[in-house]
């Protein structure tokens, strides 16, 4: 895939356009409208009313239910049996393994979040779009397959099985390949984050910095990673809370060894298997309370990037051309 | 080649950075038993009493490393890598897979220990509520119209397959019992069952925490933990007049421990649970000890009509062509 | 402008490096892994593969999955569309915290929504008691599957939504009611061709997740063949019987699905975008 040394005419060309001319158009909020219109353009308030209550309702019943039944598991035998639960040398090592599969396959996407959105954003060559869905590509895959496929790699029976046997080297049901499947299904998230920041953040100042004489690092350090900072972060966060949380393709690879290559996802379904339902929600309320510090994180940092939202395979073509 | 070397490269690198694990018993030795889901108790009881027997008899201390899991799912792990060095699964056919797929250890592997390498037994029972409201006595109640059966997928469960087996037996021995009556049987019970769980262990949960269902086919022992466990003014143990007998069978997976150095202490491991020691502790978590002596630790196991997978099906290799296998018997009862 | 734009790409540096570097790590991570799905199903033959994946119980289950996603995608759409109205819209107390809120299906793992849900909506759950002096069974029925994936969809429909929505262009529906158009009028002809390109994007990406889920699934569906079996479950069965063609088979047939799914989504938003800038 060469770069393309002229501006193209395809759709993705014309977006990244459009997003160095700044997607913060200035959009009039209803609020400050004229109060006349205001009311023209407002809903009658029965209606508002009803739309509220079905709002609130759903969410109510799809998801705050949930929540405070989460906790309410966890803590109706008391706090003491909650922090015993928590405290176990089995939670506790299933802590270890997920903070440390976190912390190496975090990482590793955010370098590829790096990479990928710069290749992306800054430059135009041949199957940009093509190269953009694979990147998409671990949305669709699901779990089950995505833990699979490293078992027909690496298993007993796979492509590399007998070389790793003879070599003694274990990667499935052990935590090289947890960490592996949890990195395939996260590997989207930093990127797809980056991308639509480092679009709309344009390339003057960086082309200003390298006309100066500045190197490709100091530009990369001095200008651009300042400018898409809060969103590399909030790219983090959420790929991080999916990669603490990842269950189905971790499951696969996994091994269930007690104590060893138990997650807490894992660990979670093996309490409530072995009857201890107390404890399987306590472990579960600890991975609720990322979630929920997760939520908070990406709210504060949210009104730091230009548009908070999920980042998803509908990427920002939508939004932006909205602009 | 190149890719592969890559390949490898990488995987080389995030195992050194991944092995550096907390140091979890790094003296003495260390082993793998991969079991099935109804032992994690049993095996967490003897896997101290086997540590404290080892360091007796040799002075070198001993970590043993459990897995559990449903014993198709366990087997399947163990084909694909799963370095284990026992197996002591569910079903004999499960540890049969592993020789004839993996070549983990040799095809004659029963015969290696005593009892056809099952030191404990177990049956097939009912678990009902309280008071026994639909008035479950015995294979013909359950499958009657209106009585919910709690069982698993015997695709993926072992102690489901017992649960089949044992019914189908029931059926084929009952007077006048033939083939097509047995299946008419199956098939009846069956459609009595509103879910299927993928393992006993969700079954049991099924039944006794979310309240689904009039009656539960359980492992004998899984019965009497889950009456300990939930209470027994809640439930009550159901003995039909015949079921089967249930063999989960040891074996020692001979390529891991000739390759990692523990098959001294893997043979001992599988040895002492045919002791006084390790019958009693099999008994005390309501598994059926081989040792009649043992059995005293154990709740009273009522003496009903056992009959075995020989008697009834020919034997593990032919149930699971007949029954279990792609388009077998079970799959025929949900064929439309 | 054209002339500098073709400055910034030969004037930026490190296009062979970073390019280099993402498609190495795609490669190892997912392509190379993912290629031996096919390498696999390769190996069994056409014959073996149709009579695999044309077997009743995996269209059964080909027909529950895509069923239930859809209906969950379907209840998603009009809920996730009321809740994004609501939450660029309107204010009330608590709004805030909603807001944040809409998020926790994406966080929360799946082991945690299958066994909480179960909960719930198990017959004598909070909620599903409710539903049985009405003889309606929620968990270990489809009902329960939809609830799980119209759990897990949830974020991404409202996600899709609420930004257009909030970006809509407030002069058009002050134009609208100007030129006297009732508020229905203004909804039926403005806001809702304008916001239908996003919804279906959000449909699409609900309906895409909820195909492959599985850690909250298998906890609540009854698992029977042929009526409570979804897709992820049955491959994990048929690892489970050693089967490994049969799994790659049902993955492959799966992975296609997604691959359209994904394709499909794209150009949908190729499509949302152009109809946008145009209307």
């Amino acid at each position: 895939m060469p770069p393309v040394e002229q501006l193209p005419s395809g759709p993705s060309g014309s977006r990244a356009v459009d997003g160095s001319s700044g997607a913060a158009g200035g959009r009039v909020p209803v609020s400050e409208a004229s109060a006349s219109l205001c009311r023209a353009t407002e809903d009658p308030v029965w209606a508002r009313r009803l739309i509220i209550g079905v709002a609130t309702g759903f969410l109510g019943i799809f998801l705050i239910v949930p929540l405070v039944s989460v906790f309410a598991e966890a803590l109706n035998q008391g706090v003491g049996l909650y922090f015993a639960a928590i405290t176990d040398p089995e939670a506790l090592s299933a802590i270890r393994l997920t903070l440390l599969t976190a912390a190496i396959a975090v990482p590793l996407n955010l370098v590829f979040g790096l990479a990928a959105s710069w290749a992306i954003t800054r430059f135009e060559f041949h199957g940009k779009n093509l190269l953009t869905t694979l990147i998409d590509l671990p949305f669709a895959v699901s779990p089950v397959i995505a833990g699979m496929i490293y078992v027909l790699m690496f298993g007993a029976h796979g492509w590399f099985g007998g070389w790793l046997m003879e070599h003694n080297i274990r990667i499935i049901f052990a935590v090289p390949g947890i960490v592996l499947a949890t990195t395939f299904v996260t590997f989207p998230f930093v990127a797809r984050e980056l991308i639509p920041v480092m679009e709309a953040s344009g390339t003057d100042e960086e082309l200003a910095a390298i006309t100066l004489g500045a190197t490709g690092w100091q530009t990369f350090y001095r200008i651009t990673l300042p400018k898409v900072k809060w969103g590399l972060l909030y790219g983090v966060i959420i790929c991080n809370a999916r990669a603490m949380g990842e269950f189905g393709a971790v499951s696969v690879v996994s091994g269930h060894i007690r104590g060893l290559t138990n997650t807490m996802p894992l660990y979670v379904e093996i309490l409530y298997n072995d009857y201890n339902f107390t404890a399987s929600f306590a472990v579960a309320s600890l991975l609720t309370a990322l979630a929920l510090v997760t939520l908070v994180a990406k709210r504060v940092i949210g009104g730091k990037v230009e548009h908070p939202r999920l980042p998803t395979v509908a990427g920002d073509g939508v939004e932006r051309e909205a602009a | 080649m190149k890719l592969k070397q890559a390949i490898f490269g990488s995987a080389a690198a995030l195992f050194a950075i991944t092995s550096i694990n907390p140091p979890a018993a790094r003296a003495g030795q260390k082993m793998l038993n991969v079991s099935f889901d109804p032992t994690r108790e049993l095996y967490e009881d003897y896997d101290v009493a086997f540590a404290t027997h080892w360091k007796l008899k040799t002075g070198q201390e001993v970590t043993i490393n459990l897995s559990n899991g449903g014993s198709g799912k366990q087997a399947r792990a163990v084909i694909d890598g799963l370095q284990a060095d026992v197996v002591t699964l569910g079903l004999a056919y499960d540890i049969d897979a592993i020789a004839e797929k993996a070549q983990l250890l040799p095809a004659d592997w029963r015969g290696r220990l005593p009892d056809d390498s099952s030191p404990y037994t177990s049956t097939i029972v009912f678990m009902v509520r309280k008071g026994n409201p639909k008035g479950i006595k015995d294979w013909p109640d359950v499958v009657k119209p209106g009585v919910q059966v709690i069982t698993a997928n015997p695709k993926t469960s072992g102690g489901a397959r017992w649960a089949y087996l044992a019914a189908w037996g029931y059926a084929l021995q009952a007077p006048g019992g033939s083939a097509a009556a047995a299946k008419d049987f199956v098939a009846k019970l069956y459609q009595n069952v509103p879910v299927l769980n993928s393992g006993a262990r969700g079954s049991t949960t099924t039944f006794v925490e979310r309240e689904v269902g009039d009656v539960l086919l359980a492992w004998e022992n899984e019965a009497y933990l889950a009456l300990n466990q939930f209470g027994a003014d809640k439930f009550e143990i159901v003995y039909p007049s015949t079921s089967i007998l249930a063999e989960p069978p040891v074996a020692l997976v001979d390529k891991v421990v000739d390759r990692d150095g523990t098959r001294a202490v893997a043979q001992e491991y599988l040895n002492y649970l045919y002791t006084d020691d390790g019958q009693r502790i099999a008994a005390k978590h309501y598994f059926r000890p081989r040792l009649a002596s043992a059995a005293k630790y154990g709740p009273a196991f009522p003496k009903i009509k056992l009959f075995t997978v020989r008697d009834v099906a020919g034997g593990w290799q032919k149930a699971q062509a007949t029954h279990f296998a792609d388009g077998g018997v079970f799959d025929q009862i949900y064929q439309p | 402008m054209a002339g500098m734009i073709r400055t910034t790409r030969r004037v930026l540096p490190g296009f062979g490096l970073t390019m280099g570097y993402t498609l190495a790590y795609l490669s190892l991570i997912a392509l190379i892994p993912l290629s031996t799905i096919l390498l696999k199903t390769e190996g069994m033959g056409w014959v073996r593969f149709w009579h695999v994946v044309l077997s009743p119980r995996v269209i059964a289950a080909y027909k529950l999955s895509i069923g239930a996603s859809l209906i969950a995608a379907a209840i998603n759409s009009v809920f996730g569309f009321i809740v994004a109205w609501t939450l660029s819209r309107y204010e009330f107390p608590g709004k805030g915290a909603l807001d944040a809120l809409v998020d926790l299906p994406f966080a929360l793992p799946t082991s945690v929504a299958g066994i909480t849900l179960t909960s719930i909506y198990a017959q004598n759950g909070i909620i599903g008691r409710l539903f049985v002096p009405f003889g309606i069974k929620i968990a270990f029925a489809p009902l329960g599957i939809v609830v799980a994936l119209t759990f897990i969809g949830l974020p991404f429909v409202v996600r899709t939504v609420q930004p257009v929505l909030q970006e809509l262009e407030a002069e058009l529906e002050e134009a609208a009611a100007t030129l006297g158009a009732t508020r229905l009028q203004t909804f039926r002809r403005v806001i809702g061709p304008a916001m239908l390109p996003a919804l279906i994007t959000g449909f699409a990406l609900a309906f895409a997740r909820a195909l492959g889920e599985y850690g909250s699934v298998v906890f609540i569906s009854g698992n029977m063949p042929m009526h409570t079996e979804v897709v992820p479950l049955l491959i994990m069965t048929r690892l489970e019987e050693f089967d490994y063609q049969g799994a790659t088979a049902i993955a492959l047939v799966m992975l296609v699905l997604s691959f359209t799914m994904l394709f499909g989504i794209n150009l949908l938003q190729r499509w949302s975008a152009s109809r946008y800038a145009a209307g």
